[in-house]
């Protein structure tokens, strides 16, 4: 038996499509986001609502990732955005690869910000860069709020978390513990931008914009 | 399951390696970080999948998992992140800052020299 030593990383494939996006987005200066979440989160809603409100303030576009079918694409398209669809048939997360692609598709010289709807998943698509400027991580009440201490990872990238279909807190629906939830999110990740909100009402949707208008800007402004 | 295309690359990089060395591969030593979460047996049992028939069937994969590491806001000291009750080992702070995950690395290949020419 012989050994060689390789040292290698083994996604440096996906990072260098990653690090070709990152430089494409920046020469444009144009802000990406990555969005995490489980299936039924409410990622689309969130988009379509936050579309449809900063429709006269903001350019946005999406890039959707669905194991198969265009519906969320379909949803999205309603509003006007331009949308492109990827359906990864059955891989669980986007690539970098993937993206790469897409933006060659979208007009993104017409927009401010790309948004990637990732494919509903908490775990996956956590383990892989595409190019993004910050990771949005959604978590909806009605799956409960031990999901940051049970799934740190993307809880502990994620420069953002949103706390969606908080209306359900009202009825008595769901037992959903926004301070627990917070305080094991914040555990890993002191600095991560908490927005609890409601996509299907609308509330608490305007902190939520204010901090992507101040990003759009700022990442306009910065580089 | 994004054991799946970390299978797939790791089989594209042992294949590159084993092409270099004209020899055939019996085993692959991997580092990850804890953000990357790897399961071991799904990849495994991913890159069994992938292999099969191949002349990389039958690779023996040896998974080493470095802990998460941060750095205490009040003392400085750098300790390894427990997710259950994360805390600085020194001073006990809970005021940190985490430091960057480890990459998921193909650290060795173990190659066979047993007389047969390794040739698929």
């Amino acid at each position: 038996m012989e050994k060689i030593d390789v040292g290698k990383k083994i996604l440096a494939e996906n990072e260098k499509y990653a690090f070709e996006n990152i430089m494409f987005l920046a020469e444009r200066k144009k802000l990406c986001l990555n969005m995490i979440s489980s299936p039924g989160s409410g990622k689309t809603t969130i988009l379509t609502r936050t579309i449809n409100e900063l429709k006269d303030k903001t350019r946005i576009g999406v890039i959707e990732g669905d194991i198969q079918t265009d519906i969320d694409a379909e949803r999205i398209r309603v509003t006007g955005a331009p949308v492109l669809q990827i359906n990864t048939d059955g891989a669980c997360h986007l690539s970098a690869a993937q993206i790469s692609e897409a933006l060659k598709k979208l007009p993104v010289e017409d927009l401010d910000l790309i948004v990637i709807e990732n494919v509903g998943n908490l775990v996956c698509p956590s383990a892989f860069a595409l190019g993004e400027s910050a990771k949005i991580v959604v978590l909806s009440v009605a799956e409960g709020d031990d999901k940051p201490a049970k799934y740190p990872a993307i809880f502990a990238k994620a420069k953002v978390l949103l706390i969606n279909k908080i209306d359900l807190l009202k009825g008595g629906h769901v037992d959903f513990d926004i301070e627990r939830a917070k305080a094991d999110a914040r555990r890993l990740n002191q600095a991560i931008e908490i927005f609890p909100l409601s996509a299907r009402t609308g509330e608490g949707m305007s902190a939520w914009y204010d901090w992507l208008l101040g990003g759009i800007e700022q990442n306009v402004t910065q580089r | 399951m994004h054991e799946t295309m970390v299978a797939k690359s790791l089989m594209a990089i042992i294949s590159e390696e084993s092409a270099k060395q004209n020899a055939k591969p019996v085993g692959a030593k991997i580092s990850c970080g804890t953000l990357n979460a790897i399961n071991d047996e799904i990849l495994c049992f991913a890159f069994e999948a992938i292999a099969k028939d191949t002349p990389f069937e039958g690779i023996k994969l040896d998974i080493e998992h470095k802990p998460l590491k941060a750095r205490c806001k009040s003392c400085s000291q750098d300790f390894d992140v427990e997710f259950s009750h994360p805390q600085c080992s020194q001073c006990g702070g809970g005021d940190f800052e985490l430091l960057p995950d480890a990459p998921l690395v193909l650290e060795q290949i173990e190659f066979q020299t047993d007389g047969s020419d390794g040739k698929d």
